[in-house]
């Protein structure tokens, strides 16, 4: 538990909408409260109280099973009421609009809400229109923390820093907020980031948040550390991002030998849920040395507990006769 | 004549040559050293010390020797079209011609949108062992504008470059992504600029002489549209872009500027449209009738300026055979295109004998300066390069007639002129494919 007012100075935001703009202070301050909590989540007794009293609520206006439950289980092992709400196929076909369903459950007087939205910028505008704390859990192509937060923990609890480091983030980047989060994180904490994929699926300007952008996968992986693939759509193809499923695996797949041109011990990172044989090889996803897929997911519970936790402590303080 | 691949090579020289390298400048007496498939040695005065005592000598009796023609531009028919053209006939047509490399378009049936059919294509002209043929691959699915195709698969088998033949890429979207995916992979795309709405129904150059014909016209917006288009989408992709069969005045200006921006873009034409104009057509000529359709005057007097000052990066033959079924039809339904690899040299040199162009820089239109934009090893005297050469008479005069043409189809837009410079000799990989009169 984050003792007396630290928290306020150590991490003095509202919401955690994004990374971009956090500083390294902060986000080393939010992987070392998410550090306590690995060992917590380990043991038979993870209940804790820092949330009781509070309300959390999981708004997801886009289908999640993963982000959604590691939410719902962060929120609960630390004591609070956890609410789902998918509001993908009530709300949005009644009409109602994404501001009318914050002023709703606003009402209802929330402490947290955890938000995902198809929309970049829509959780961000939400944030404005309620008055409790609000967690980003994924806003279009924007920005998802959570996950460049867990990332960056399984990263430095593997390799014990993140300076210096080098990072290929590979595939759907122009699509993909993991990958922008991860950027300004790994930017931030003095990794080196190369983003790795055809020219269709990098975004404009890339090279401008602080990158370097190659279109050969074996080039780009030589000297990585860490080989972070993400997941490739298959419907992108008929937006002709790429011609098909066999011509992006033989030359943007990672397997065992296009893994050979990064460190010999590059660790393999996966946001999840993988495509085995579109982006990354069975084997390789599976390896049981280099692959920290399983691992990430472990983090991501640690580190949702320690955004709430934090959020929550920034809230007004609950009067002692309400606990 | 046959070609015996088996046969031991050695050593041949060939000696008493008008040498002529572009690549190099060359334009003396001398010769050329070929030791099996490559050439040992080239140059003006090569043999002045004396001849090789273990080689077998070939006396060119001072006609000119140069590289190989590259033509990047030829419809081979095979497979789907075996009635208009087969890689044999083309292949006979194309050594006739001096070619011994060429690119065939991917518009057959099927389609080379497919590793299989690339390397189908390759091995049967491989096995022909005339000209050296290599496919283009579809930068579309079925080459229908729609869904890219698995380029770089198709470049991994053997696929130099990719076009859609005579169509244009209409869907602005489409080409964005593809030249952007292309660039991945450092692969240049081909483009027939001609949007496809202006140019529906039209059957030749709008103008005067449309209406006079009461035919349908296609307006030079069409070309020039697309270009224009193209050169934007070029600039927001930092693809690699080659137009091909350029045909306008305006269409050689707006890539002049472009060229001039540094933008990667390069651009060719076919021997038409310098040397013919929309008067071809004359009484309904469907001979006459190509792909773009023949402009006027100023448009073809502009082609030979842009290419003289280097706008134009080369020429191909835009060989495009069609059968009697096909062209002797009312012109507005007759097929579009004619043949032209053994018009190529002799037509390419009409620049030179009329003193628009040198010799040597009239030859470089159809031997280094394609073979380069291709990346080919292929059109130049070095050391170490495939043993492909053409012997020529620059001067010697003949007529284009169906019974000299090799192809199986013989629409040829220049049928009935005379023309000068004949093939003597056309040798590929060190072995001698074409003789004169054999």
């Amino acid at each position: 538990m984050i003792s007396g007012d630290t928290a306020t100075t150590d991490f003095p935001h509202r919401h955690l909408l994004g990374i971009e703009g956090l500083t390294p202070a902060e986000i080393t301050f939010l992987l070392d409260r998410s550090e306590t909590y690995v060992e917590q989540n380990r043991q038979p007794d993870k209940k804790r109280s820092v949330l009781r009293g509070r309300t959390v609520i999981n708004l997801f206006f886009e289908a999640s099973t993963r982000t959604r439950t590691s939410f719902e289980l962060a929120g609960k092992r630390l004591g609070g009421d956890v609410i789902n709400m998918s509001i993908s196929g009530s709300s949005i076909k009644k009409g109602e609009t994404l501001v009318d369903t914050a002023m709703t459950l606003n009402a209802m007087h929330p402490d947290v809400l955890v938000v995902r939205h198809a929309d970049s910028g829509a959780v961000k505008l939400l944030s404005e229109k309620v008055n409790c704390a609000v967690i980003n859990a994924g806003d279009g192509s924007h920005e998802h923390p959570t996950q460049a937060l867990l990332d960056a923990l399984t990263i430095r609890r593997r390799l014990g820093r993140l300076a210096g480091l080098q990072v290929a983030i590979c595939g759907d980047i122009l699509h993909s907020r993991v990958a922008r989060s991860n950027i300004h994180l790994l930017t931030t904490m003095g990794a080196r980031v190369r983003l790795i994929a055809p020219k269709t699926l990098i975004p404009y300007a890339a090279e401008r948040l602080g990158v370097e952008v190659f279109h050969d996968m074996a080039e780009g992986l030589k000297d990585c550390d860490i080989v972070m693939m993400l997941r490739l759509q298959q419907e992108r193809m008929k937006s002709n991002y790429f011609p098909s499923v066999r011509e992006y695996f033989t030359y943007f797949g990672l397997d065992y030998e296009m893994l050979a041109h990064a460190k010999p011990d590059a660790l393999i990172m996966h946001p999840g849920p993988m495509n085995r044989g579109v982006e990354i090889d069975s084997e390789v996803a599976d390896d049981f040395y280099r692959s920290v897929i399983r691992e990430q997911v472990e983090m991501g519970v640690a580190v949702r507990m320690a955004a709430l936790e934090i959020l929550a402590h920034n809230l007004e303080p609950l009067a002692e006769t309400n606990l | 004549m046959a070609v015996k691949l088996d046969e031991p090579l050695g050593r041949v020289a060939y000696v008493n040559a008008r040498i002529l390298d572009p690549a190099e400048g060359w334009d003396g007496t001398g010769g050329v050293l070929t030791d099996g498939e490559k050439i040992a040695a080239a140059g003006p005065g090569l043999f002045d010390a004396g001849r090789p005592e273990d080689a077998k000598i070939i006396d060119c009796q001072g006609a000119c020797l140069a590289p190989g023609l590259v033509d990047i531009r030829a419809h081979l028919g095979e497979p789907g079209e075996e009635q208009k053209e087969t890689l044999a006939s083309a292949g006979r047509a194309a050594t006739a011609g001096g070619v011994t490399s060429l690119l065939c378009l991917p518009d057959t049936n099927p389609c080379i949108d497919d590793m299989s059919v690339v390397e189908f294509v390759a091995r049967r002209a491989r096995q022909l062992g005339l000209t050296k043929v290599y496919p283009y691959g579809a930068v579309t699915k079925q080459l229908a504008g729609k869904e890219l195709a698995e380029l770089k698969l198709l470049r991994d088998s053997g696929a130099l470059a990719f076009t859609d033949g005579v169509r244009t890429i209409a869907d602005p979207l489409v080409l964005r992504q593809a030249l952007a995916y292309a660039a991945t992979f450092g692969l240049v795309i081909c483009h027939q600029a001609e949007e496809p709405s202006l140019a529906e129904g039209g059957v030749m150059n709008l103008g005067e002489n449309s209406t006079r014909l009461g035919l349908a016209g296609i307006p030079r917006e069409a070309e020039i549209i697309i270009i224009e288009r193209d050169i934007r989408l070029v600039e927001m992709t930092g693809g690699r872009l080659h137009f091909v069969n350029v045909s306008t005045a305006e269409s050689v200006e707006v890539i002049r500027r472009a060229k001039d921006r540094g933008l990667a873009i390069t651009c060719d034409t076919a021997p038409p449209y310098f040397s013919l104009n929309e008067h071809a057509i004359g009484d309904y000529r469907t001979f006459a009738k190509l792909t773009p359709p023949l402009r006027d005057e100023d448009d073809r007097q502009a082609i030979v300026q842009a290419i003289s000052d280097g706008v134009i990066d080369c020429v191909a033959s835009d060989h495009t055979p069609q059968d009697e079924e096909s062209k002797r039809l009312p012109f507005a339904q007759a097929a579009s295109g004619g043949v032209g690899l053994q018009t190529l040299l002799p037509m390419t040199l009409e620049l030179y004998h009329n003193g628009h162009l040198s010799l040597l820089k009239a030859l470089d239109l159809v031997t280094r300066a394609p073979a380069a934009l291709m990346a080919m090893d292929a059109g130049r005297l070095k050391p170490g390069a495939p043993a492909d050469l053409v012997l020529f008479d620059p001067d010697r005069s003949w007529k284009v007639s169906s019974d000299v043409l090799l192809s199986k189809s013989k629409n040829s837009p220049f049928d009935g002129r005379p023309v000068q410079g004949m093939v003597l000799r056309t040798v590929i990989d060190g072995r001698t494919v074409h003789t004169h009169g054999a």
